[in-house]
Protein backbone atom coordinates (compact mmCIF):
# COMPACT_ATOMS: atom_id res chain seq x y z
CA UNK A 1 0.00 0.00 0.00
CA UNK A 2 2.64 2.49 1.04
CA UNK A 3 4.65 1.81 -2.11
CA UNK A 4 1.62 2.31 -4.30
CA UNK A 5 0.80 5.51 -2.49
CA UNK A 6 4.37 6.74 -2.85
CA UNK A 7 4.35 6.14 -6.58
CA UNK A 8 1.03 7.83 -6.87
CA UNK A 9 2.27 10.92 -5.09
CA UNK A 10 5.70 11.24 -6.65
CA UNK A 11 5.14 10.87 -10.37
CA UNK A 12 8.25 10.81 -12.57
CA UNK A 13 6.87 13.66 -14.55
CA UNK A 14 4.34 16.30 -13.75
CA UNK A 15 4.59 19.70 -12.15
CA UNK A 16 4.07 20.81 -8.56
CA UNK A 17 0.44 21.53 -9.35
CA UNK A 18 -0.14 17.82 -10.07
CA UNK A 19 1.82 16.85 -6.98
CA UNK A 20 -0.11 19.30 -4.87
CA UNK A 21 -3.39 17.80 -6.10
CA UNK A 22 -2.21 14.29 -5.31
CA UNK A 23 -1.01 15.40 -1.87
CA UNK A 24 -4.33 17.13 -1.13
CA UNK A 25 -6.22 14.03 -2.25
CA UNK A 26 -4.09 11.80 -0.01
CA UNK A 27 -4.70 14.06 3.00
CA UNK A 28 -8.42 14.21 2.22
CA UNK A 29 -8.55 10.40 2.02
CA UNK A 30 -6.79 10.10 5.40
CA UNK A 31 -3.79 8.40 3.76
CA UNK A 32 -0.49 8.73 5.53
CA UNK A 33 2.18 10.94 3.99
CA UNK A 34 5.52 9.13 4.08
CA UNK A 35 9.11 10.50 3.94
CA UNK A 36 9.65 9.83 0.21
CA UNK A 37 6.34 11.37 -0.81
CA UNK A 38 6.18 14.84 -2.27
CA UNK A 39 4.88 17.36 0.22
CA UNK A 40 4.46 21.14 0.20
CA UNK A 41 7.49 22.99 1.60
CA UNK A 42 5.33 24.67 4.22
CA UNK A 43 3.94 21.30 5.37
CA UNK A 44 7.50 20.00 5.75
CA UNK A 45 8.59 23.14 7.63
CA UNK A 46 5.59 23.02 9.95
CA UNK A 47 6.25 19.39 10.79
CA UNK A 48 9.95 19.97 11.42
CA UNK A 49 9.07 22.84 13.74
CA UNK A 50 6.42 20.88 15.62
CA UNK A 51 8.26 17.56 15.91
CA UNK A 52 11.49 19.29 16.91
CA UNK A 53 9.71 21.29 19.57
CA UNK A 54 8.13 18.10 20.79
CA UNK A 55 11.52 16.32 20.93
CA UNK A 56 13.12 19.29 22.71
CA UNK A 57 10.28 19.24 25.26
CA UNK A 58 11.04 15.61 26.07
CA UNK A 59 14.70 16.29 26.81
CA UNK A 60 14.25 19.61 28.61
CA UNK A 61 11.37 17.94 30.47
CA UNK A 62 13.84 15.51 32.00
CA UNK A 63 15.31 18.33 34.10
CA UNK A 64 12.45 19.28 36.43
CA UNK A 65 11.90 15.61 37.28
CA UNK A 66 15.55 14.60 37.46
CA UNK A 67 15.77 17.37 40.05
CA UNK A 68 14.10 14.94 42.48
CA UNK A 69 15.74 11.63 41.59
CA UNK A 70 18.42 11.97 44.25
CA UNK A 71 15.83 12.94 46.86
CA UNK A 72 12.98 10.53 46.09
CA UNK A 73 11.56 9.46 49.47
CA UNK A 74 11.32 5.69 48.87
CA UNK A 75 13.23 3.25 46.70
CA UNK A 76 10.06 2.29 44.85
CA UNK A 77 9.34 5.91 43.95
CA UNK A 78 12.96 6.42 43.00
CA UNK A 79 12.84 3.47 40.60
CA UNK A 80 9.59 4.74 39.04
CA UNK A 81 11.03 8.22 38.57
CA UNK A 82 14.27 6.95 37.07
CA UNK A 83 12.31 4.77 34.65
CA UNK A 84 10.20 7.73 33.68
CA UNK A 85 13.12 10.03 32.99
CA UNK A 86 14.68 7.23 30.98
CA UNK A 87 11.46 6.92 28.94
CA UNK A 88 11.61 10.64 28.22
CA UNK A 89 15.10 10.32 26.78
CA UNK A 90 13.70 7.50 24.63
CA UNK A 91 10.80 9.67 23.47
CA UNK A 92 13.31 12.34 22.53
CA UNK A 93 15.13 9.77 20.42
CA UNK A 94 11.97 8.60 18.60
CA UNK A 95 10.99 12.17 17.88
CA UNK A 96 14.40 13.29 16.62
CA UNK A 97 14.33 10.25 14.33
CA UNK A 98 10.88 11.22 13.07
CA UNK A 99 12.12 14.77 12.43
CA UNK A 100 15.16 13.43 10.58
CA UNK A 101 12.89 11.72 8.02
CA UNK A 102 12.02 15.25 6.90
CA UNK A 103 15.59 16.01 5.91
CA UNK A 104 17.03 17.62 9.01
CA UNK A 105 19.45 16.19 11.58
CA UNK A 106 19.45 15.84 15.35
CA UNK A 107 22.62 17.94 15.54
CA UNK A 108 21.01 20.74 13.58
CA UNK A 109 17.88 20.66 15.75
CA UNK A 110 19.87 20.60 18.99
CA UNK A 111 21.87 23.54 17.75
CA UNK A 112 18.63 25.44 17.15
CA UNK A 113 17.44 24.57 20.64
CA UNK A 114 20.72 25.68 22.21
CA UNK A 115 20.69 28.99 20.36
CA UNK A 116 17.03 29.70 21.14
CA UNK A 117 15.85 29.38 17.53
CA UNK A 118 13.51 26.52 18.40
CA UNK A 119 11.31 26.26 21.45
CA UNK A 120 10.20 23.62 23.90
CA UNK A 121 7.00 23.40 25.92
CA UNK A 122 6.55 26.39 28.23
CA UNK A 123 5.55 24.09 31.09
CA UNK A 124 9.13 23.00 31.75
CA UNK A 125 10.08 26.54 32.70
CA UNK A 126 8.36 26.06 36.05
CA UNK A 127 10.38 24.75 39.02
CA UNK A 128 9.83 21.51 40.95
CA UNK A 129 9.87 22.79 44.52
CA UNK A 130 8.61 19.77 46.46
CA UNK A 131 8.32 16.03 45.97
CA UNK A 132 4.60 16.45 45.26
CA UNK A 133 5.51 18.38 42.11
CA UNK A 134 6.69 15.08 40.64
CA UNK A 135 3.15 13.75 41.11
CA UNK A 136 1.53 16.91 39.79
CA UNK A 137 3.69 16.75 36.67
CA UNK A 138 2.68 13.14 36.11
CA UNK A 139 -1.01 13.74 36.64
CA UNK A 140 -1.49 17.17 35.07
CA UNK A 141 1.41 17.77 32.71
CA UNK A 142 1.50 14.25 31.31
CA UNK A 143 -2.30 14.24 31.31
CA UNK A 144 -2.35 17.41 29.20
CA UNK A 145 0.36 15.98 26.95
CA UNK A 146 -1.69 12.82 26.37
CA UNK A 147 -4.82 14.83 25.58
CA UNK A 148 -2.75 16.69 22.99
CA UNK A 149 -0.92 13.67 21.67
CA UNK A 150 -3.57 10.98 21.33
CA UNK A 151 -5.11 12.77 18.32
CA UNK A 152 -1.57 13.02 16.85
CA UNK A 153 -1.59 9.22 16.55
CA UNK A 154 -3.83 9.93 13.54
CA UNK A 155 -1.69 12.78 12.22
CA UNK A 156 -1.26 12.82 8.42
CA UNK A 157 2.51 12.39 8.59
CA UNK A 158 3.23 8.67 9.09
CA UNK A 159 6.51 8.74 11.04
CA UNK A 160 5.14 11.28 13.52
CA UNK A 161 1.88 9.39 13.96
CA UNK A 162 3.73 6.12 14.61
CA UNK A 163 6.09 7.78 17.11
CA UNK A 164 3.02 9.13 18.92
CA UNK A 165 1.50 5.67 19.28
CA UNK A 166 4.58 4.49 21.17
CA UNK A 167 4.96 7.70 23.17
CA UNK A 168 1.30 7.75 24.25
CA UNK A 169 1.43 4.22 25.64
CA UNK A 170 4.29 5.12 27.96
CA UNK A 171 2.85 8.54 28.82
CA UNK A 172 -0.43 7.04 30.02
CA UNK A 173 1.57 4.85 32.33
CA UNK A 174 3.45 7.87 33.72
CA UNK A 175 0.21 9.74 34.15
CA UNK A 176 -1.31 6.95 36.25
CA UNK A 177 1.85 6.77 38.35
CA UNK A 178 1.71 10.53 38.97
CA UNK A 179 -1.92 10.26 40.00
CA UNK A 180 -1.09 7.39 42.33
CA UNK A 181 1.80 9.38 43.87
CA UNK A 182 -0.56 12.29 44.61
CA UNK A 183 -3.16 9.91 45.99
CA UNK A 184 -0.64 8.50 48.45
CA UNK A 185 0.27 12.02 49.58
CA UNK A 186 -3.33 13.17 49.73
CA UNK A 187 -4.20 10.20 51.97
CA UNK A 188 -1.00 10.55 54.00
CA UNK A 189 -0.12 12.86 56.85
CA UNK A 190 -1.50 16.39 56.95
CA UNK A 191 1.91 17.69 55.82
CA UNK A 192 1.86 15.36 52.85
CA UNK A 193 -1.69 16.35 51.96
CA UNK A 194 -0.75 20.03 52.10
CA UNK A 195 2.27 19.32 49.92
CA UNK A 196 0.03 17.67 47.30
CA UNK A 197 -2.49 20.53 47.34
CA UNK A 198 0.24 23.14 47.01
CA UNK A 199 1.70 21.33 44.00
CA UNK A 200 -1.68 21.11 42.26
CA UNK A 201 -2.27 24.80 42.99
CA UNK A 202 1.00 25.70 41.28
CA UNK A 203 0.75 23.34 38.28
CA UNK A 204 -2.94 23.65 37.34
CA UNK A 205 -2.87 26.89 35.34
CA UNK A 206 0.45 26.23 33.61
CA UNK A 207 -0.97 22.84 32.55
CA UNK A 208 -3.98 24.52 30.94
CA UNK A 209 -1.56 26.78 29.08
CA UNK A 210 0.04 23.70 27.50
CA UNK A 211 -2.80 23.61 24.96
CA UNK A 212 -1.56 26.86 23.49
CA UNK A 213 -3.23 30.22 22.89
CA UNK A 214 -6.99 30.52 22.45
CA UNK A 215 -8.29 29.53 19.00
CA UNK A 216 -8.71 33.09 17.77
CA UNK A 217 -5.04 33.83 18.50
CA UNK A 218 -3.45 30.59 17.35
CA UNK A 219 -1.27 31.40 14.35
CA UNK A 220 -0.75 27.90 12.94
CA UNK A 221 -3.99 26.17 13.88
CA UNK A 222 -6.11 26.58 10.76
CA UNK A 223 -3.40 25.40 8.37
CA UNK A 224 -2.37 22.50 10.64
CA UNK A 225 -5.97 21.35 10.86
CA UNK A 226 -6.38 21.54 7.09
CA UNK A 227 -3.28 19.38 6.71
CA UNK A 228 -4.57 17.00 9.38
CA UNK A 229 -1.44 17.48 11.44
CA UNK A 230 -3.70 18.81 14.13
CA UNK A 231 -7.11 17.25 14.66
CA UNK A 232 -8.76 19.45 17.27
CA UNK A 233 -8.46 23.09 18.22
CA UNK A 234 -6.52 24.28 21.28
CA UNK A 235 -9.68 25.31 23.10
CA UNK A 236 -11.44 22.01 22.33
CA UNK A 237 -8.57 20.01 23.77
CA UNK A 238 -8.33 22.29 26.80
CA UNK A 239 -12.06 21.84 27.52
CA UNK A 240 -11.70 18.09 27.15
CA UNK A 241 -8.77 18.11 29.62
CA UNK A 242 -10.65 20.15 32.23
CA UNK A 243 -13.62 17.79 31.99
CA UNK A 244 -11.31 14.83 32.60
CA UNK A 245 -9.46 16.44 35.52
CA UNK A 246 -12.38 17.65 37.61
CA UNK A 247 -13.64 14.21 38.71
CA UNK A 248 -10.06 12.99 39.12
CA UNK A 249 -9.30 15.88 41.48
CA UNK A 250 -12.38 14.93 43.49
CA UNK A 251 -11.29 11.35 43.88
CA UNK A 252 -7.83 12.57 44.84
CA UNK A 253 -9.42 14.67 47.58
CA UNK A 254 -7.72 17.78 46.21
CA UNK A 255 -9.18 21.01 44.92
CA UNK A 256 -8.39 22.84 41.69
CA UNK A 257 -7.40 26.49 42.21
CA UNK A 258 -10.21 28.07 40.21
CA UNK A 259 -13.22 29.68 41.93
CA UNK A 260 -15.05 29.90 38.58
CA UNK A 261 -14.83 26.18 37.86
CA UNK A 262 -18.31 24.61 37.66
CA UNK A 263 -20.35 22.26 35.52
CA UNK A 264 -22.36 23.90 32.76
CA UNK A 265 -25.35 21.68 32.08
CA UNK A 266 -26.26 23.53 28.92
CA UNK A 267 -22.86 23.16 27.24
CA UNK A 268 -22.13 19.76 28.72
CA UNK A 269 -18.71 21.01 29.81
CA UNK A 270 -17.13 22.70 32.79
CA UNK A 271 -16.85 26.46 32.74
CA UNK A 272 -13.54 27.69 34.04
CA UNK A 273 -11.91 30.98 34.90
CA UNK A 274 -9.73 33.12 32.65
CA UNK A 275 -6.18 32.03 31.89
CA UNK A 276 -3.42 34.55 32.53
CA UNK A 277 -2.19 34.90 28.96
CA UNK A 278 0.24 37.61 29.99
CA UNK A 279 2.11 35.08 32.08
CA UNK A 280 2.00 32.60 29.19
CA UNK A 281 3.52 35.14 26.80
CA UNK A 282 6.21 36.11 29.30
CA UNK A 283 7.23 32.47 29.75
CA UNK A 284 7.30 31.97 25.96
CA UNK A 285 9.48 35.06 25.62
CA UNK A 286 12.02 33.52 28.00
CA UNK A 287 10.96 35.28 31.19
CA UNK A 288 9.55 32.30 33.09
CA UNK A 289 11.06 31.17 36.38
CA UNK A 290 13.44 28.57 34.88
CA UNK A 291 13.95 29.42 31.20
CA UNK A 292 17.52 30.55 31.71
CA UNK A 293 18.40 27.66 34.01
CA UNK A 294 16.94 24.97 31.72
CA UNK A 295 18.69 26.09 28.58
CA UNK A 296 21.96 26.75 30.41
CA UNK A 297 21.98 23.22 31.82
CA UNK A 298 21.20 21.77 28.38
CA UNK A 299 23.96 23.76 26.72
CA UNK A 300 26.36 22.92 29.51
CA UNK A 301 25.69 19.18 29.22
CA UNK A 302 26.24 19.43 25.48
CA UNK A 303 29.47 21.45 25.79
CA UNK A 304 30.84 19.32 28.63
CA UNK A 305 30.11 16.23 26.55
CA UNK A 306 31.79 17.49 23.35
CA UNK A 307 35.07 15.69 24.08
CA UNK A 308 33.16 12.43 24.64
CA UNK A 309 31.35 12.67 21.32
CA UNK A 310 34.62 13.60 19.59
CA UNK A 311 36.31 10.58 21.16
CA UNK A 312 33.53 8.27 19.97
CA UNK A 313 33.77 9.68 16.44
CA UNK A 314 37.59 9.43 16.39
CA UNK A 315 37.47 5.86 17.68
CA UNK A 316 34.87 4.88 15.09
CA UNK A 317 36.92 6.46 12.31
CA UNK A 318 40.04 4.53 13.36
CA UNK A 319 38.18 1.26 13.45
CA UNK A 320 35.91 1.44 10.42
CA UNK A 321 36.11 -1.65 8.31
CA UNK A 322 36.92 -3.85 11.26
CA UNK A 323 34.49 -6.71 11.42
CA UNK A 324 32.71 -7.69 14.57
CA UNK A 325 35.55 -10.09 15.44
CA UNK A 326 35.79 -8.60 18.89
CA UNK A 327 32.15 -9.14 19.71
CA UNK B 1 18.11 -13.80 58.53
CA UNK B 2 21.20 -14.85 60.46
CA UNK B 3 24.06 -12.38 60.87
CA UNK B 4 26.25 -14.37 58.47
CA UNK B 5 23.65 -13.92 55.75
CA UNK B 6 22.86 -10.32 56.69
CA UNK B 7 26.41 -9.05 56.27
CA UNK B 8 26.84 -10.06 52.62
CA UNK B 9 23.31 -8.96 51.63
CA UNK B 10 24.00 -5.53 53.13
CA UNK B 11 27.44 -5.30 51.53
CA UNK B 12 26.21 -6.14 48.02
CA UNK B 13 22.95 -4.23 48.49
CA UNK B 14 24.73 -1.06 49.63
CA UNK B 15 27.17 -1.27 46.71
CA UNK B 16 24.27 -1.38 44.26
CA UNK B 17 22.23 1.28 46.07
CA UNK B 18 25.03 3.81 46.26
CA UNK B 19 26.31 3.36 42.72
CA UNK B 20 22.74 3.60 41.44
CA UNK B 21 22.38 6.91 43.24
CA UNK B 22 25.59 8.29 41.76
CA UNK B 23 24.49 7.28 38.24
CA UNK B 24 21.11 8.92 38.88
CA UNK B 25 22.97 12.20 39.35
CA UNK B 26 23.89 12.07 35.64
CA UNK B 27 20.31 12.40 34.45
CA UNK B 28 19.89 15.52 32.39
CA UNK B 29 23.68 15.98 32.21
CA UNK B 30 24.94 13.18 29.95
CA UNK B 31 27.11 13.91 26.88
CA UNK B 32 24.61 12.44 24.44
CA UNK B 33 20.98 11.32 24.59
CA UNK B 34 21.90 7.66 24.21
CA UNK B 35 23.99 7.91 27.39
CA UNK B 36 21.13 9.49 29.32
CA UNK B 37 19.34 6.26 28.52
CA UNK B 38 22.24 3.91 29.17
CA UNK B 39 23.26 5.42 32.51
CA UNK B 40 19.64 5.54 33.68
CA UNK B 41 19.20 1.95 32.60
CA UNK B 42 22.23 0.79 34.57
CA UNK B 43 21.14 2.85 37.57
CA UNK B 44 17.73 1.19 37.47
CA UNK B 45 19.20 -2.30 37.25
CA UNK B 46 21.39 -1.56 40.27
CA UNK B 47 18.49 -0.10 42.21
CA UNK B 48 16.53 -3.26 41.48
CA UNK B 49 19.38 -5.39 42.81
CA UNK B 50 19.66 -3.18 45.90
CA UNK B 51 15.96 -3.52 46.66
CA UNK B 52 16.07 -7.31 46.49
CA UNK B 53 19.19 -7.52 48.64
CA UNK B 54 18.12 -4.99 51.28
CA UNK B 55 14.73 -6.67 51.53
CA UNK B 56 16.51 -9.85 52.56
CA UNK B 57 17.81 -7.94 55.57
CA UNK B 58 14.80 -5.84 56.55
CA UNK B 59 12.69 -2.94 55.30
CA UNK B 60 14.40 -1.54 52.21
CA UNK B 61 13.42 2.06 52.96
CA UNK B 62 14.43 1.98 56.60
CA UNK B 63 17.77 0.57 55.56
CA UNK B 64 18.32 3.09 52.77
CA UNK B 65 16.99 6.19 54.46
CA UNK B 66 17.49 5.80 58.18
CA UNK B 67 21.01 4.45 58.56
CA UNK B 68 23.82 6.90 59.09
CA UNK B 69 27.07 6.99 57.24
CA UNK B 70 28.92 4.69 59.64
CA UNK B 71 26.34 1.94 59.17
CA UNK B 72 26.68 1.67 55.39
CA UNK B 73 28.89 -1.19 54.17
CA UNK B 74 29.43 -0.34 50.51
CA UNK B 75 32.93 -0.24 49.11
CA UNK B 76 34.38 3.23 48.80
CA UNK B 77 34.71 2.89 45.01
CA UNK B 78 30.96 3.19 44.39
CA UNK B 79 30.55 6.32 46.51
CA UNK B 80 33.22 8.24 44.60
CA UNK B 81 31.79 11.36 42.94
CA UNK B 82 30.93 11.12 39.24
CA UNK B 83 33.68 13.50 38.13
CA UNK B 84 33.84 13.79 34.35
CA UNK B 85 32.48 11.10 32.04
CA UNK B 86 35.86 9.33 32.10
CA UNK B 87 35.75 9.03 35.90
CA UNK B 88 32.27 7.61 35.72
CA UNK B 89 33.35 5.10 33.08
CA UNK B 90 36.50 4.09 34.98
CA UNK B 91 34.39 3.52 38.10
CA UNK B 92 31.96 1.47 35.99
CA UNK B 93 34.77 -0.55 34.43
CA UNK B 94 36.31 -1.46 37.76
CA UNK B 95 33.03 -2.13 39.50
CA UNK B 96 30.98 -3.84 36.80
CA UNK B 97 33.85 -6.21 35.98
CA UNK B 98 34.00 -7.15 39.67
CA UNK B 99 30.25 -7.41 40.00
CA UNK B 100 29.86 -9.52 36.87
CA UNK B 101 32.55 -11.96 37.96
CA UNK B 102 31.17 -12.10 41.49
CA UNK B 103 27.58 -12.74 40.42
CA UNK B 104 28.80 -15.32 37.93
CA UNK B 105 30.51 -17.12 40.80
CA UNK B 106 27.47 -16.81 43.07
CA UNK B 107 25.12 -17.98 40.33
CA UNK B 108 27.17 -21.13 39.86
CA UNK B 109 26.93 -21.97 43.55
CA UNK B 110 23.97 -23.14 45.55
CA UNK B 111 24.18 -20.55 48.29
CA UNK B 112 21.75 -17.95 49.56
CA UNK B 113 22.40 -15.59 46.65
CA UNK B 114 22.43 -17.95 43.68
CA UNK B 115 18.88 -17.08 42.62
CA UNK B 116 19.28 -13.33 42.56
CA UNK B 117 22.79 -13.68 41.16
CA UNK B 118 21.42 -15.60 38.18
CA UNK B 119 19.31 -12.58 37.24
CA UNK B 120 21.92 -9.99 38.13
CA UNK B 121 24.63 -11.69 36.11
CA UNK B 122 22.71 -10.90 32.91
CA UNK B 123 22.37 -7.25 33.87
CA UNK B 124 25.98 -6.88 34.95
CA UNK B 125 27.18 -8.47 31.68
CA UNK B 126 25.51 -5.58 29.91
CA UNK B 127 26.99 -3.01 32.33
CA UNK B 128 30.44 -4.49 31.87
CA UNK B 129 30.13 -4.39 28.08
CA UNK B 130 29.00 -0.76 28.22
CA UNK B 131 31.97 0.20 30.41
CA UNK B 132 34.46 -1.73 28.28
CA UNK B 133 33.20 -0.21 25.04
CA UNK B 134 33.50 3.30 26.45
CA UNK B 135 36.94 2.57 27.89
CA UNK B 136 38.02 1.62 24.37
CA UNK B 137 36.41 4.68 22.80
CA UNK B 138 37.89 7.09 25.30
CA UNK B 139 41.30 5.42 25.63
CA UNK B 140 41.65 5.01 21.88
CA UNK B 141 39.77 8.15 20.81
CA UNK B 142 41.34 11.60 20.83
CA UNK B 143 44.41 12.83 22.75
CA UNK B 144 42.12 14.59 25.18
CA UNK B 145 39.91 11.58 25.83
CA UNK B 146 42.97 9.38 26.24
CA UNK B 147 44.46 11.74 28.81
CA UNK B 148 41.19 12.02 30.71
CA UNK B 149 40.62 8.27 30.75
CA UNK B 150 44.17 7.65 31.92
CA UNK B 151 43.77 10.18 34.74
CA UNK B 152 40.47 8.63 35.78
CA UNK B 153 41.79 5.07 35.79
CA UNK B 154 44.74 6.16 37.91
CA UNK B 155 42.64 8.23 40.30
CA UNK B 156 40.27 5.37 41.10
CA UNK B 157 42.86 2.59 41.16
CA UNK B 158 43.46 2.99 44.88
CA UNK B 159 39.86 2.03 45.60
CA UNK B 160 40.00 -1.29 43.76
CA UNK B 161 41.85 -3.32 46.38
CA UNK B 162 38.88 -3.15 48.68
CA UNK B 163 36.70 -5.05 46.21
CA UNK B 164 38.58 -8.22 47.17
CA UNK B 165 38.45 -7.95 50.93
CA UNK B 166 36.70 -11.13 52.05
CA UNK B 167 33.02 -10.66 52.91
CA UNK B 168 32.08 -12.99 55.70
CA UNK B 169 29.22 -15.31 54.79
CA UNK B 170 29.39 -14.66 51.06
CA UNK B 171 31.13 -17.93 50.33
CA UNK B 172 33.32 -16.57 47.54
CA UNK B 173 37.08 -16.97 47.58
CA UNK B 174 38.41 -13.47 46.80
CA UNK B 175 41.76 -14.75 45.47
CA UNK B 176 40.61 -16.24 42.15
CA UNK B 177 38.06 -13.43 41.80
CA UNK B 178 40.80 -10.86 42.06
CA UNK B 179 43.04 -12.54 39.54
CA UNK B 180 40.18 -12.90 37.04
CA UNK B 181 39.39 -9.21 37.58
CA UNK B 182 42.99 -8.16 37.03
CA UNK B 183 43.30 -10.20 33.87
CA UNK B 184 40.12 -8.74 32.44
CA UNK B 185 40.79 -5.11 33.38
CA UNK B 186 44.38 -5.28 32.16
CA UNK B 187 43.24 -6.74 28.87
CA UNK B 188 40.67 -3.97 28.32
CA UNK B 189 43.10 -1.23 29.32
CA UNK B 190 45.67 -2.77 26.97
CA UNK B 191 43.26 -2.76 24.03
CA UNK B 192 42.36 0.84 24.86
CA UNK B 193 46.05 1.80 24.76
CA UNK B 194 45.97 2.73 28.43
CA UNK B 195 48.68 1.78 30.93
CA UNK B 196 47.72 -0.31 33.91
CA UNK B 197 47.94 2.07 36.89
CA UNK B 198 50.92 1.40 39.11
CA UNK B 199 49.90 2.96 42.40
CA UNK B 200 48.87 1.08 45.52
CA UNK B 201 45.42 -0.44 45.50
CA UNK B 202 44.66 0.67 49.03
CA UNK B 203 45.63 3.88 50.83
CA UNK B 204 48.00 4.22 53.77
CA UNK B 205 44.95 4.25 56.04
CA UNK B 206 43.62 1.25 54.14
CA UNK B 207 41.02 2.32 51.61
CA UNK B 208 39.48 -0.97 52.37
CA UNK B 209 37.25 -0.07 55.21
CA UNK B 210 33.96 0.79 53.48
CA UNK B 211 32.62 -2.60 54.47
CA UNK B 212 33.31 -1.63 58.10
CA UNK B 213 31.46 1.67 57.71
CA UNK B 214 34.48 3.91 57.17
CA UNK B 215 33.80 6.09 54.16
CA UNK B 216 35.19 9.04 52.24
CA UNK B 217 34.13 12.61 52.92
CA UNK B 218 31.76 13.12 50.00
CA UNK B 219 29.63 10.17 51.11
CA UNK B 220 27.96 11.92 54.05
CA UNK B 221 26.87 14.79 51.84
CA UNK B 222 25.46 12.33 49.31
CA UNK B 223 23.45 10.61 52.05
CA UNK B 224 22.21 13.95 53.36
CA UNK B 225 20.65 14.65 49.97
CA UNK B 226 19.32 11.14 49.54
CA UNK B 227 17.74 10.89 52.98
CA UNK B 228 16.54 14.39 53.81
CA UNK B 229 12.94 14.14 52.57
CA UNK B 230 12.32 10.72 54.04
CA UNK B 231 13.78 11.81 57.39
CA UNK B 232 11.72 15.03 57.39
CA UNK B 233 8.49 13.02 57.57
CA UNK B 234 9.05 10.29 60.15
CA UNK B 235 6.71 7.36 59.73
CA UNK B 236 5.05 8.67 56.58
CA UNK B 237 4.43 6.38 53.65
CA UNK B 238 5.03 7.45 50.10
Amino acid sequence: MATVAAERRTPESGDDGDRQRLFDAAVAADDRIEPRDWMPDAYRATLVRQIAQHAHSEIIGMQPEANWITRAPSLRRKAILMAKVQDEAGHGLYLYSAAETLGTSRDELLDKLHTGRQKYSSIFNYPTLTWADVGAIGWLVDGAAITNQVPLCRCSYGPYARAMVRVCKEESFHQRQGYELLLALSNGTSEQHAMAQDAVDRWWWPSLMMFGPPDDESAHSAQSMAWKIKRHSNDDLRRRFVDICVPQAESLGLTLPDPDLRWNEERGHHDFGPIDWTEFKEVLKGNGPCNEQRITQRRQAHEDGAWVREAAAAHAAKHTGETGARA
Amino acid sequence: MTPTRTAPALALGDDALILSHRLGEWMGHAPVLEEELALANIALDLLGQARVLLSLVGDEDELAYLREERAFCNVQLVEQPNGDFAHTIARQLYFSTYQHLLYGELARGEGEFSGLAAKAVKETAYHRDHAEQWTLRLGDGTDESHARMRTACEALWRFTGELFEPVEGLGVDPGPLESAWRTSVEEVLGRAGLPVPEGPRTGAWRAGAGRQGLHTESFGRMLAEMQHLHRSHPGASW
